[in-house]
Order: structure tokens, then C-alpha cells, then sequence
């Protein structure tokens, strides 16, 4: 019997595998972004083959600069939308969102083996996928043939009891994952989810969870294909792609933890590694005063997680010495929560809305951070220089953190307003 | 480019130290994220927030010696390639984020995992990479690593991923 990730590879490489070997395998889906995606392209060019292996599984998503800031992107931008024209592959157009996102919410299912020019395409483990991210040159290639290959990882299982309590959530649960094992903790491995636990957890919260594993250095994050899958493929219409994955009975992990979700509490990692958590009540957390929350990201700016911000900001404003950005992780988001009414919540609470897209997470437009100013974001990644300026600081926590310190002005505990 | 590598052949340069956790962001800064489809450009800036020095300094042929976990992060290949363009010849580190590591080795930029505690700024440097040994000529010292596995090294011998796929016509891994 395997693990999840051994299942998956052997399926695509049409023979039995097991941790260690190496495999040429078929890919379902590969994509790119545009950041990446103007070098697979070039990439494809020089690989000299007329054609994609299969257009309509080949994605080009523009959700980095998006709209372009500058006219050197706009030139790539250009790239793309003629390549996909030449090609078939689909283009995402300006606004539709976050690869991974839009991966999630139409494109992915159970079993699939997925890759991105990425790192966070590892996002998709949540749907039962073997999903990761790679170089513009391999996701090239994937292109072109169809397949990759892979060394089978060895897999760590995190098996997960009890429930959350109020105000923490599957950011929490991640961020202290990392924090424990360090952020090369899982280097070259596949993590699995599993555990009774894993039942309490909506795809929201295993899509931030699987989202974040490479921030512990994972190849993939990977949840069982359950009834929560299911349900989520039915919401989307697309029931049928739904069948179950779990680990075989006698599968092998390297190594297992355990955590009770119950005992957790609102976590935040501190500047400049994803690694360096801290628990909100800890007397670090004290008196940090924050400059600009940003609410968004594949990690955290789902409809899910802009209910849970807008509960808190409802009626409220936030401190004045605090600006709020919020961008909605896709359009099919941004139109839920315009309905909801979610979206003039945060502009009346003082906030900024933003197009659908990766806003300014990665620094290249919209938000970027002034010299020794300090932001708590829900993003996934706190380097040196991520939000577009070295001398910035970033905070990691989930959205209702980032909610209740937008009002504060300062780290705030979000179970007091739960 | 898709020069053939000899790999008996010794990468000689003078060693550039550098800490743990390097990531993508300090090689290749988001906010040059403009000049990614100019190499030549992007190069100008590789390691910047790391190094402010390094690539004014770097000479064909340098080498880096970093310490655990260099290029976690985001998948963006221009890190390694920008490291290439630059002149760097091999990067030795104490351990390699994945993505990062699987890229040099697609782009042709040659990798090694052993203990760089010992190098010291400056030092010359010799890497053996099928011998798998690592001479640091002004010590007088060698350290032994464990050659790339061999799928890795036929990609790296063939020139990087691209002109691996075309002189076999598909993955050779065995
Ligand atoms: S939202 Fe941030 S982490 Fe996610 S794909 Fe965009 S830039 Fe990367």
C-alpha cells in the first residue's frame, strides 16, 4: 500500500512507484503565470516542437501585474495573449485572479497530477492532487510533452484531531506547522493531512493549508479526496470529477505528527522568515504598531476568509494610522462578496479594494511597503523585500488577525471579536 | 545556450560566502520583476539584497558557497539563470530549496551539497563534479560530496533541460 503521493505518481507513470525512484509521468494540467510564463514560452520556442501536448489542459494566468503597472509587462503580457492565440493554450485574463485559485475553483479534481511554473501550485494538494510547483523550463517542457518527471518524495503525515476553536483557523494551523518543523522541515517531502480532524476542515481551509507547504520547503501538500471534496466539486457543478484518495493502510511515512486543533491559538510569523512564529499572546506580540494590513493572496483571500474579516470590520473603522488593502483572490470572489455586501464593509471601514488578482503581495505594484513600515498581511511569505521594499517589514497571520489589528492599530488577538 | 558540459574538467574560482535561507526575493527582487524578460538587465541586481557588492564584483567563473536552504521561495527560474549570467560557475550550498535546485540543474548552472562551513571568503576553489570532491586550493583542504543523481547529472552534461529533450527526443533517465 502507498501513500497519497506514491498513488498519484504511480497512476501517471502507468506502473507501481514508491519513494525514492525517479519517474517520467502524464500530466493533467500546466501552467504558468506572468511572471514565469514569458520564459516558458521562450522555452517552448527553443524546444523546436511544433504544438502543445494538450492545449486546453495549458493555462497562462496574467495575475501578477494585473492590471500592468509598466509597459515592459504589458509587452509580456502581450506574450502571452499571442501565444495562447498560436497555441489554443487558455489565457486568464487581467482580473480573472490567482492561478491557484482559479486552478481550485474549475480546473483541478482528485488524482490529478499538476504542475506550475509556481511555487505555490502546491495550493491544489488540497483537492486529493499530487500538485507542484516547478521552473518555467520543466513547466515548459510539461507543456510541449505532456509530462514531467519527478523523484517519488518520501511523505511526513500530519494527523490532525479535534476542532478549531473561535477565532483560530487553518492559517493558525499551518503557521505553527511551520514554525515547529521550520521552513526547510519538509524539503523535497510530500505532506500529507489526515486524521479525524481533517473532516472539520471546508477545502478553504485545506487550500490555505496545502498552499503553505512549500513555506516548510514541501514538494506538495496533499488532503484526502473526501466527502468535503466532494462537496465543493459539487458546489461547482462538476461532481463527477469527484473520487476518493486516501493513504493505503500500511503506507510509509517518514515520519508522523500530531496536532489537536483545539489547543491552537492565533499565530503570527514574524519578519523575514515564514518560520519565525510566534502565538498572539505571546509578550513579543505586544505593541506592534502596523502600518498597512493586506487582506488576499492564494493563501487567504477567498470568500470564506473575507466573511470572516468583514464580520469584524462591520461597523467598525480602521486606526487611523493604518491603511487596509483587501484583493479579492478571483473575480468569481469579488462578485460573491460585492453581493454579500462584503466589499463596502471594508470601504467604509476605511479600507482599500483592489482588482482581483495577487495585489501586492509580491511587490510589484499597489501597496509596496515604505522604508521601516511594518505590514501584517495574510499572505504566505515574509522575506526581505517580498512586498517591493528590503527595508519593509512583514507579519503572517490569518485574515480575522489581520482584521481586528487593522482596527487596532497594532497586533491585535482576533478572539476578541469573534 | 546548449553547450555540452565536461564534467571531468575542474570549475575553478574565488568563493563568494553567503548565510543561511537565501531566497529567490534576495537573488532576483520582486521589484525588478519588469526586467524579467531582460536577463541581461536583471542580472545587474543578482543578490542585491543579500550582497549590494556582488554583482559588480562577481568574475567569470566566481563561485558561490552559501550555507542551508539556498533559493527557497518562489519558483522563478531567472534566479538561477541571472546567477549564470553573471559568470557564477557552481553553487555550493550546505542544503538547496527544491525548486531552486532542480532549476539550476535545467538551465545548466551546476550544484553541489556539501559542508561549505569551512570556505572562507575569497578562497580559490576547485570543484571536481563527477569525482565529487571540492578543492579549496588556498587551505589546502578537500571535502567530498555526493555527486547529483543521475538523471540530474545526463541533464546537466546535456547542456541544461531543453537540449537534454532534444538530443534524446524525450527524458532519459536511465
Ligand atoms: S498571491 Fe502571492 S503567493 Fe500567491 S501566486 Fe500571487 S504572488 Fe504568488
Amino acid at each position: 500500500m502507498a501513500t497519497m503521493a506514491e498513488k498519484i505518481l504511480s497512476e501517471h507513470a502507468g506502473r507501481e512507484v514508491k519513494a525514492g525512484q525517479f519517474v517520467v509521468a502524464d500530466v493533467d494540467l500546466a501552467y504558468a503565470q506572468d511572471g514565469t510564463g514569458p520564459l516558458a514560452v521562450a522555452q517552448l520556442k527553443a524546444l523546436g516542437r511544433r504544438g502543445l501536448a494538450n492545449p486546453e489542459k495549458t493555462v497562462f494566468f496574467l495575475d501578477h501585474a494585473s492590471p500592468s503597472p509598466r509597459k515592459e509587462l504589458s509587452n509580456d503580457h502581450a506574450t502571452l495573449r499571442s501565444f495562447a492565440e498560436e497555441t489554443g493554450a487558455v489565457l486568464s485574463e487581467v482580473g480573472e485572479g490567482v492561478s491557484h485559485q482559479r486552478a481550485a475553483e474549475s480546473m483541478v479534481k482528485p488524482w490529478d497530477l499538476v504542475v506550475g511554473a509556481d511555487s505555490h501550485t502546491c495550493t491544489l494538494g488540497a483537492l486529493g492532487a499530487f500538485a507542484t510547483g516547478m521552473g518555467s523550463t520543466d513547466v515548459a517542457v510539461a507543456m510541449a510533452m505532456g509530462k514531467a518527471w519527478f523523484r517519488v518524495p518520501e511523505s511526513l503525515m500530519f494527523n490532525l484531531h479535534g476542532r478549531f476553536p473561535e477565532g483560530v483557523y487553518s492559517k493558525d494551523l499551518i503557521l505553527r506547522i511551520i514554525g515547529d518543523i521550520g521552513a526547510a522541515g519538509a524539503t523535497y517531502k510530500a505532506m500529507e493531512f489526515t486524521g479525524p480532524g481533517v473532516r472539520s476542515l471546508g477545502m478553504p481551509d485545506r487550500l490555505t493549508v496545502s498552499n503553505m507547504s512549500v513555506e516548510a520547503g514541501g514538494k506538495t501538500g496533499i488532503f484526502p479526496g473526501d466527502a468535503v471534496t466532494k462537496e465543493y466539486l459539487r458546489e461547482q457543478g462538476r461532481e463527477e470529477d469527484y473520487r476518493e484518495i486516501k493513504p493505503g493502510d500500511d503506507a510509509v511515512y517518514e515520519r508522523e505528527y500530531d496536532y489537536d486543533l483545539g489547543e491552537l491559538e492565533p499565530m503570527v510569523a514574524f519578519p523575514h522568515t515564514v518560520d519565525n512564529v510566534y502565538g498572539i499572546t505571546h509578550k513579543k506580540c505586544r505593541d506592534v504598531a502596523i502600518n498597512q494590513v493586506f487582506i488576499g493572496t492564494c493563501t487567504n483571500g477567498r470568500i470564506e476568509d473575507l466573511r470572516v474579516a468583514a464580520k469584524i470590520l462591520r461597523d467598525r473603522k480602521c486606526h487611523p494610522g493604518t491603511r487596509l488593502i483587501v484583493t479579492p483572490s478571483s473575480k468569481k470572489v469579488y462578485l460573491q462578496a460585492l453581493e454579500e455586501g462584503l466589499i463596502g464593509v471594508f470601504i467604509r471601514a476605511g479600507g482599500v479594494v483592489t482588482s482581483p488578482g495577487c495585489g501586492p503581495c509580491v511587490g510589484i505594484h499597489q501597496g509596496v511597503l515604505g522604508d521601516g513600515e511594518r505590514c501584517l498581511s495574510t499572505q504566505n511569505r515574509n522575506f526581505k523585500g517580498r512586498m517591493g521594499n528590503p527595508e519593509g517589514f512583514i507579519y503572517l497571520a490569518s485574515p480575522a488577525t489581520a482584521a481586528a489589528t487593522a482596527i487596532e492599530g497594532r497586533l491585535a488577538d482576533p478572539r476578541e471579536y469573534v | 545556450m546548449s553547450v555540452s558540459m565536461s564534467m571531468s574538467m575542474g570549475l575553478k574560482g574565488r568563493a563568494w560566502k553567503f548565510g543561511d535561507s537565501i531566497s529567490t526575493d534576495l537573488i532576483a527582487p520582486g521589484r525588478y520583476f519588469h526586467l524579467r524578460s531582460n536577463l541581461k538587465e536583471l542580472a545587474k541586481h543578482v543578490l542585491e539584497d543579500a550582497r549590494p557588492e556582488f554583482a559588480s564584483e562577481v568574475r567569470e567563473g566566481d563561485i558561490i558557497a552559501a550555507g542551508e536552504n539556498f533559493g527557497l521561495g518562489s519558483s522563478r527560474e531567472h534566479a538561477p539563470r541571472i546567477i549564470k549570467l553573471a559568470g557564477v560557475s557552481v553553487v555550493l550550498a550546505k542544503s538547496f530549496a527544491r525548486i531552486f535546485y532542480r532549476n539550476c540543474v535545467n538551465i545548466g548552472l551546476p550544484v553541489v551539497i556539501c559542508d561549505t562551513d569551512k570556505i572562507r571568503e575569497g578562497d580559490e576553489i576547485e570543484v571536481f563534479l563527477e569525482e565529487g570532491v571540492v578543492k579549496n586550493h588556498t587551505q589546502g583542504t578537500e571535502i567530498r560530496f555526493t555527486p547529483l543523481p543521475g538523471v540530474m547529472t545526463r541533464i546537466l552534461q546535456d547542456g541544461g533541460l531543453v537540449a537534454h529533450i532534444k538530443k534524446n527526443g524525450g527524458f532519459k533517465l536511465a
